[in-house]
C-alpha cells in the first residue's frame, strides 16, 4: 500500500524529473552552510541592543552585580503596585529576596502578575531577548505574567541572530522545546490598525542589564 | 470553507458601496504600505536580501524531497510525530484523530492560513469541539462567522464599532468602545480558553530541517499561549515551508517582518522543538506536524513553481489597487489578492475562479514589493492564457481575442482596420468629443466615457509628422 508519505515524496520527485537522490548528493547537500548578507552597522553593541529594545516599547535599567536584581526588580514592582510574588526561573534560584516576597520556581498559572527570568542571550540586531525552555526557564514565564523582567549579563550581547544560533546548538541536550524570541511587550494592531500593548502576553518587559 | 470565488464580480460591486470596509482599506494603505516603505529605505541591504531569498527558496524547491525527510528526522529525533497529507480531507481526518484520542474537548489555535486552506474549524465544530480562535483579529472573524479579510490582519475590514457591537453580543458585558478596552475584554475572555485547551493548534511560518523545529511569527503572543498551555500541539504547514538551518530562518525573518507590517522584527519569534522534556515545567505532552501537499507538488512541476516561494506576508495585497478597493471577501476563499488571485485557481480549479485573474489591471506592484520576487503579474497573465487555451474564457472573449491576433498577425490589414475603427469612432463621438456608449463593451462604458479618437491613427499621424520634417 503507498502511503500518503511515499506519495507526496513520489510527486515531488515527479516534479523535479527526477529519482531520489543518493546519499552522496544528500551529504553534500546538508554540508552546505548557506551564509546570508547581514544589515551591517557599527558601534557599542549594548548601547544599541538598548536603543532598539526601548524603540519597541521595552524599558531597561543597569545594574553593576548578580545580586542588584531583587532590588531592580523592587523598583519595577512598586512602580506598577504590583503583589509581591514573583514566578522566578530556577537558573536564578540564588538571589536573595527582601522580607515579604513570595517567590516560586514553577510554571506560571494563570493568575501570575511578575515574572523573573534569565534571558540567553540579547540580540543586538533588533534589540531582542532569546530565552531557552527548560526545568530552569518555564515557557510560561514569558508569556502568562503582566510583567516580565528579564534579566541579561551585558556579556550575553551578541550582534546578530547568526551569532545566537551556535550557542543553541552547542547546548548538551539540544534544542530546547521552546525558543522564545522575544521584541518588547506582546501588542497587536487588529483593531483598525492601533497598535494596543497587551495583547495576550506580557504589558511590560523591562530588562535588567548586569554588569 | 465555502468557496464563492465565482461571484467575484458582483462582490465586488457590493464592497466597493460598502462604507465601512471602503474606510477600512483607507487605514490599511495609511499603516502597512507606509511603514514598510519606509522599512525597506532604512536598510541598505534590502533589496540584496530579496535576491538571497528568491534563490534559496529555488534552492529549497529543487530538492524539497530532500529538506522534508531530513526535517522529518530531526522532529522524530526530539520525540515529535510528523504525519502526510495529500489534501485536505486527509489532513482534516489526521488531525481529528489526533483531536478525538485525546478526547478534545477545547481546541484552542494561533493563526493558520494551512487550516483556513482544509477548512479544519468546521470539521472540529461538527464533531463537537469547541473551537477558540485566538489571534485577535481570527477572534474577532470567528465572532462574525466570517472568512478572513487579509492573511495578516484578519479583521483588517472591521471598524472598531462593529467590535464593539461583537464583543457586547458575545460576551455580554457593558460595551467597550475603546481599543484598550476592546483588546483588554478579549485578553481575558481568551486566557480562561488556553489554560481549559485540551489541544492547542498553530501554523508554522518555517520548517527547519536541521533542527526539526517549526518555527512561528506573532505580536500578540496568542500563538505561544495556544501551544504552551495546551496538552498536545499540532502543527499545520505546507509542505513547502521547509527551509535547511536556523541561518536560512534569520534570512526570511529579516523580510517577513518588514514586508508584511512594517516592522523591523515582530514581538515573539519562537522555534518549537518536540514535546516538554522530562523534567520541564510546561509544555504540551505531545508534538504533531501535520505536512500538507494539498496541489502543492503539482505546482512544483509546472509554470507556477515560483509560487511556492511565498513566505505569506501579504505585501502583494497590500499594494494591489484592486485588493485595496473591493477588500478581501470579494475575493470568495481563503487567500485574497494578488497571491490568492495565482493560488485559488490552482488549488481549486480555474473555472471556480475564473474571474479573479482577470480582475487584475497588470500595473506590476505586487510583484515589484514581493520579499521573494515572484512574478506575480507574469503568473496571472499565464492563468488568463490557460483560460483561454481551456475554453474557459466566455466565448465572446475568446472570439474577439482570436479575431484581434488574426488581425495583429497582418500588418496591413490590422492598419487598416485601425483607419476604420479611428474614423467611425470619431464620427460617432464628434460632437462632444467622448462616447457614452461603445458596442461589445458595455461593461466598460457603463461605468465611464471613451474619449473619441482624434479620427487618424497614431500611426498616420506620426508618418505625416516625420515627412513634414
Ligand atoms: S506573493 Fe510575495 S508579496 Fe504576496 S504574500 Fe507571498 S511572499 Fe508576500
Amino acid at each position: 500500500m503507498s502511503t500518503a508519505r511515499d506519495e507526496i515524496l513520489g510527486a515531488i520527485r515527479g516534479a523535479l524529473g527526477r529519482g531520489q537522490l543518493d546519499d552522496v548528493t544528500r551529504a553534500k547537500l546538508d554540508a552546505v552552510e548557506h551564509a546570508h548578507i547581514r544589515p551591517a552597522f557599527e558601534g557599542d553593541l549594548v548601547e544599541r541592543f538598548v536603543r532598539k529594545f526601548e524603540s519597541r516599547a521595552g524599558t531597561v535599567t543597569r545594574v553593576a552585580k548578580l545580586s542588584d536584581v531583587p532590588k531592580a526588580v523592587e523598583a519595577h514592582r512598586a512602580q506598577w503596585h504590583l503583589p509581591k510574588r514573583a514566578a522566578v526561573g530556577a537558573a536564578l534560584h540564588k538571589l536573595k529576596w527582601a522580607a515579604g516576597w513570595e517567590i516560586h520556581f514553577d510554571a506560571a498559572g494563570i493568575e501570575e502578575t511578575l515574572s523573573v527570568s534569565l534571558a540567553v542571550c540579547g540580540i543586538a540586531e533588533t534589540g531582542s531577548l532569546l530565552f531557552a525552555s527548560g526545568p530552569e526557564s518555564p515557557i510560561t514565564h514569558n508569556f502568562v505574567p503582566d510583567d516580565q523582567v528579564a534579566v541579561l549579563p551585558v556579556e550575553h550581547i551578541v550582534k546578530w541572530f547568526e551569532n545566537a544560533w551556535p550557542i543553541l546548538r552547542q547546548r548538551e541536550d539540544g534544542m530546547p522545546r521552546a525558543t522564545n524570541i522575544v521584541s518588547g511587550p506582546s501588542r497587536t494592531a487588529d483593531v483598525e490598525q492601533t497598535v494596543q500593548l497587551g495583547a495576550h502576553g506580557p504589558r511590560r518587559v523591562h530588562v535588567v542589564l548586569v554588569g | 470553507m465555502e468557496m464563492r470565488s465565482k461571484e467575484f464580480k458582483s462582490r465586488a460591486v457590493y464592497y466597493i458601496h460598502d462604507g465601512a470596509l471602503q474606510k477600512a482599506m483607507g487605514m490599511l494603505r495609511d499603516g502597512f504600505v507606509a511603514k514598510r516603505t519606509q522599512q525597506a529605505a532604512e536598510l541598505p541591504e534590502f533589496e540584496a536580501l530579496r535576491e538571497e531569498a528568491k534563490n534559496l527558496k529555488n534552492h529549497i524547491l529543487d530538492h524539497l524531497d530532500h529538506y522534508l525527510t531530513r526535517y522529518e528526522a530531526a522532529v522524530k529525533a526530539s520525540g515529535g510525530h510528523v504525519h502526510w497529507a495529500r489534501d485536505a480531507a486527509e489532513a482534516r481526518e489526521i488531525i481529528l484523530g489526533i483531536c478525538r484520542r485525546v478526547h478534545a474537548k477545547t481546541v484552542t489555535k494561533g493563526k493558520s492560513m494551512v487550516s483556513e486552506e482544509i477548512g479544519l474549524n468546521e470539521a472540529l465544530i461538527e464533531n463537537g469541539m469547541d473551537v477558540v480562535e485566538t489571534d485577535l483579529g481570527e477572534y474577532i472573524i470567528q465572532l462574525a462567522d466570517e472568512p478572513p479579510s487579509h492573511i495578516i490582519a484578519p479583521a483588517v475590514h472591521k471598524t472598531k464599532d462593529q467590535v464593539s457591537d461583537l464583543f457586547e453580543e458575545a460576551h455580554g458585558t457593558e460595551r467597550k468602545t475603546t481599543v484598550p478596552d476592546l483588546v483588554n475584554e478579549a485578553r481575558q475572555v481568551l486566557r480562561e480558553k488556553y489554560f481549559r485547551a485540551d489541544v492547542g493548534i498553530t501554523g508554522g511560518n518555517y520548517l527547519v530541517a536541521e533542527t526539526g523545529s517549526s518555527v512561528i511569527v506573532t505580536n500578540e503572543g496568542n500563538g505561544d499561549l495556544t501551544q504552551t498551555l495546551a496538552k498536545v500541539h499540532i502543527v499545520t504547514s505546507g509542505i513547502e515551508r521547509v527551509v535547511p538551518r536556523l541561518d536560512d530562518v534569520t534570512l526570511f525573518l529579516r523580510l517577513l517582518a518588514r514586508s508584511a507590517t512594517g516592522q523591523e522584527t515582530e514581538t515573539y519569534t519562537t522555534f518549537s522543538t518536540g514535546p516538554r522534556r522530562a523534567d520541564d515545567k510546561d509544555g504540551p505532552e505531545e508534538y504533531h506536524v501535520v505536512l500538507v501537499d494539498n496541489g502543492r507538488s503539482k505546482m512544483l512541476g509546472g509554470r507556477f513553481r515560483e509560487m511556492l516561494r511565498c513566505i505569506r506576508c501579504g505585501a502583494c495585497m497590500n499594494h494591489c489597487p484592486v485588493y485595496g478597493s473591493v477588500g478581501g471577501h470579494a475575493y470568495g476563499w481563503v487567500y485574497p489578492g494578488p497571491m490568492g488571485s495565482v493560488l485559488t485557481p490552482l488549488i481549486k480549479g480555474l473555472d471556480n475562479a475564473y474571474d479573479l485573474p482577470n480582475a487584475c489591471t497588470l500595473n506590476g506592484r505586487c510583484g515589484s514589493v514581493c520579499p521573494v520576487k515572484i512574478p506575480l503579474p507574469d503568473l496571472l497573465r499565464e492563468l488568463r492564457h490557460m483560460q483561454h487555451r481551456q475554453k474557459i474564457t466566455p466565448a465572446i472573449q475568446r472570439h474577439a481575442l482570436t479575431a484581434w491576433r488574426f488581425a495583429a498577425t497582418r500588418p496591413k490589414l490590422y492598419h487598416f482596420g485601425e483607419k476604420v475603427a479611428a474614423r467611425l469612432l470619431a464620427l460617432a463621438g464628434r460632437r462632444k468629443g467622448r462616447l457614452r456608449k461603445l458596442p461589445l463593451a458595455a461593461g466598460w462604458t457603463d461605468a465611464r466615457d471613451l474619449p473619441a479618437p482624434a479620427g487618424k491613427t497614431f500611426l498616420e499621424q506620426w508618418q505625416k509628422q516625420r515627412g513634414g520634417q
